[in-house]
């Protein structure tokens, strides 16, 4: 399995038509993670090895327990693998998360109803000693990336979900940091809202050329928005496909209506059903 | 203001619950009085109408149910009594006068706002000595539920001896008290709120490398501010009673303590029930002063929906 996968991460699509990189910013090599729980031991992930270059969009798609979060996780340096080796930037996770080499986005926003939609983006940027001057001009900047502008003075309750997880974005952008990794982010939101927000990020995306983690479930979601796709299956948490797709980087929505775009879907669906048939 | 109405439809079926007993409670007494104003009274001795209930007594003389009402030593005086003893020492006498209810309120109140500030703020620290080491979690705990075992009508005249044998005497003894029965609540509901922020928000401070004090003042501080109202109410309420209890058993002039004690022994029920219900109102009026600043607080924070 490692082995499939460290070939399709290396292995350069032709049709790939974003400027292709091959700096890799996140390496993981034979990840191993293993709960202790009072059911006895859970296996999280079992040798798992990816390289994630800079500029990637990469999502993490699979069943529930297959491990697409504990290994945003371990990229985070939020949990820590048993065994196996995982860097970001050329550091440890821990080293990354303490030199804030990422934001990273939760399925719920997670604003402080405390504090103002400003006062919930500025939390970080005072956290890390950023001076006030600077605090307002770069919360500036990232409402006006996530599109909120005229809302930095309203409470988060007074907001919608999805403009409340947009802030939550700009709350992670706004120390600027290369990496931003999201978990499920768009989860918890309808459809529609969903859609507008796929392409906002995109925007987004484009116009920051970060390098994006992104654990979803959703198959139209992973395909429209990545540059590589991990498909991870259950039981142990392992990858079992890494797809490169050969999308262009500008994607309006009709895209999803392309040939390619559904064959694409169709090897991710693939992957997660060969996934599950090994467990039963 | 929905409120309103059910309250006092509670009110007025606890007073009208009072108005009926008051009749059957003084019925022996005023009968005994009747007796000797050469009114008609059936039986006519006092032996005999011993072995009558108040309720079988007050049958057999209805025509001296108003009496019952405005006896001058009652065993339980009518509420028109209560309202009247309470106006006429609350707005009759001069603050400053050792009759008035507002000075004995006075007493009563700075000391148990003395205990509550005291008592708040060990709480405080205490909780947070709690929620950041383990050690504190697993020794200050415990003890500070058995504090809350001991009776605290047992303990508040030792504590007023020993201090008064130290020469600390007046406000601060009774203080002790107050801030002996408030801090509990705040401990427990602080502790309750410091550790409510979810694993979610405690890791999003982790990405950012926030540092403990970070975290405290970000987010722990003012995610417990639901909590520590709630706290602060029980808290303020507990303040009182302990400072009237610390009045009761070690002579005190003054203060509600005192004058529900005093009116006791003197014969005169309604000093007591002055006292009572001036302490009652007081109690009621702190609660709502914190419960006014509560609202007031969570809304101004976004979290007015707890």
């Amino acid at each position: 399995m490692p082995s499939v996968a460290e070939m399709a991460a290396r292995q350069l699509q032709p049709g790939q038509s974003h400027a292709p990189s091959t700096e890799a910013v996140i390496t993981a090599r034979n990840l191993d993670l293993t709960f202790q729980t009072n059911d006895g031991p859970v296996h999280a992930l079992k040798d798992v090895s990816l390289d994630i270059n800079k500029g990637d969009f990469v999502s993490f798609i699979g069943p529930s327990g297959c491990g697409k979060t504990t290994f945003l996780r371990c990229i985070a340096g939020l949990e820590a693998p048993t065994a196996g080796e995982i860097t970001v930037n050329g550091m440890t996770p821990d080293e990354a998360r303490r030199a804030r080499a990422y934001g990273y986005v939760f399925q719920a926003a997670g604003l402080y109803p405390w504090r103002t939609i400003s006062g919930n983006i500025r939390l970080p940027l005072e956290i890390m000693g950023f001076s006030k001057a600077e605090q307002v001009q770069r919360v500036n900047r990232v409402l006006d990336l996530v599109d909120l502008n005229g809302f930095d003075r309203k409470l988060p309750w007074q907001l919608s979900g999805g403009m409340q997880q947009r802030a939550s974005i700009a709350r992670a952008l706004a120390f600027d940091a290369d990496i931003l990794l999201m978990d499920e982010p768009f989860g918890a939101l309808d459809e529609i809202v969903r859609d507008h927000l796929n392409e906002q990020l995109l925007k987004l995306w484009a116009r920051t050329e970060k390098t994006i983690g992104f654990v979803t479930h959703s198959i139209p979601e992973a395909v429209y928005l990545s540059t590589k796709i991990v498909v991870m299956s259950p039981r142990p948490g392992r990858i079992s496909d890494v797809i490169d797709s050969p999308l262009p980087r500008e994607r309006p929505l009709e895209i999803r209506d392309s040939p390619e775009f559904i064959e694409i879907a169709h090897r991710v669906r693939d992957g997660l059903r060969a996934g599950h048939s090994d467990d039963v | 203001m929905k409120s309103i109405l059910p309250v006092l439809t509670v009110v007025a079926a606890i007073l009208l619950f009072w108005v009926v007993c008051v009749v059957p409670m003084n019925m022996h007494l005023v009968a005994d009085q009747a007796q000797r104003d050469a009114l008609v009274v059936t039986p006519d001795t006092p032996n005999a109408r011993q072995d009558y209930s108040g309720i079988g007594l007050t049958l057999r003389n209805t025509h001296l149910i108003p009496l019952t009402y405005n006896f001058v030593r009652p065993r339980l005086p009518s509420p028109h009594q209560v309202a009247g003893e309470m106006y006429a020492t609350i707005f009759g006498q001069k603050i400053t006068s050792k009759r008035s209810l507002v000075y004995h309120g006075w007493v009563t109140l700075a000391p148990t706002l003395l205990g509550f500030l005291i008592g708040t703020s060990l709480g405080i620290l205490l909780a947070v000595g709690i929620v950041y080491s383990r050690v504190m979690d697993r020794s200050v705990m415990p003890w500070a539920i058995v504090s809350q075992t001991i009776p605290i009508l047992a303990l508040a005249p030792m504590i007023i001896v020993v201090l008064g044998s130290m020469g600390v005497q007046g406000l601060f003894p009774k203080s002790i008290i107050a801030a002996y029965l408030s801090f509990f609540p705040v401990v427990v509901g602080m502790v309750k709120g410091l550790r409510s922020p979810d694993a979610m928000q405690l890791d999003l401070l982790r990405t950012y490398s926030a540092s403990k004090s970070q975290g405290f003042w970000a987010l722990r501080l003012p995610a417990s501010a639901p909590y520590l109202f709630a706290s602060l109410k029980i808290g303020v309420s507990a303040s009182l009673v302990g400072t009237i209890v610390a009045e009761l058993p070690t002579g005190a002039r003054a203060g509600f303590g005192a004058r529900m004690l005093v009116g006791d022994q003197y014969g005169q029920p309604l000093v007591s029930w002055a006292a009572l219900f001036a302490a009652a109102l007081t109690a009621a009026a702190l609660v709502g002063l914190f419960s006014l600043i509560e609202r007031v607080t969570l809304k101004r924070m976004g979290m007015a929906s707890a």
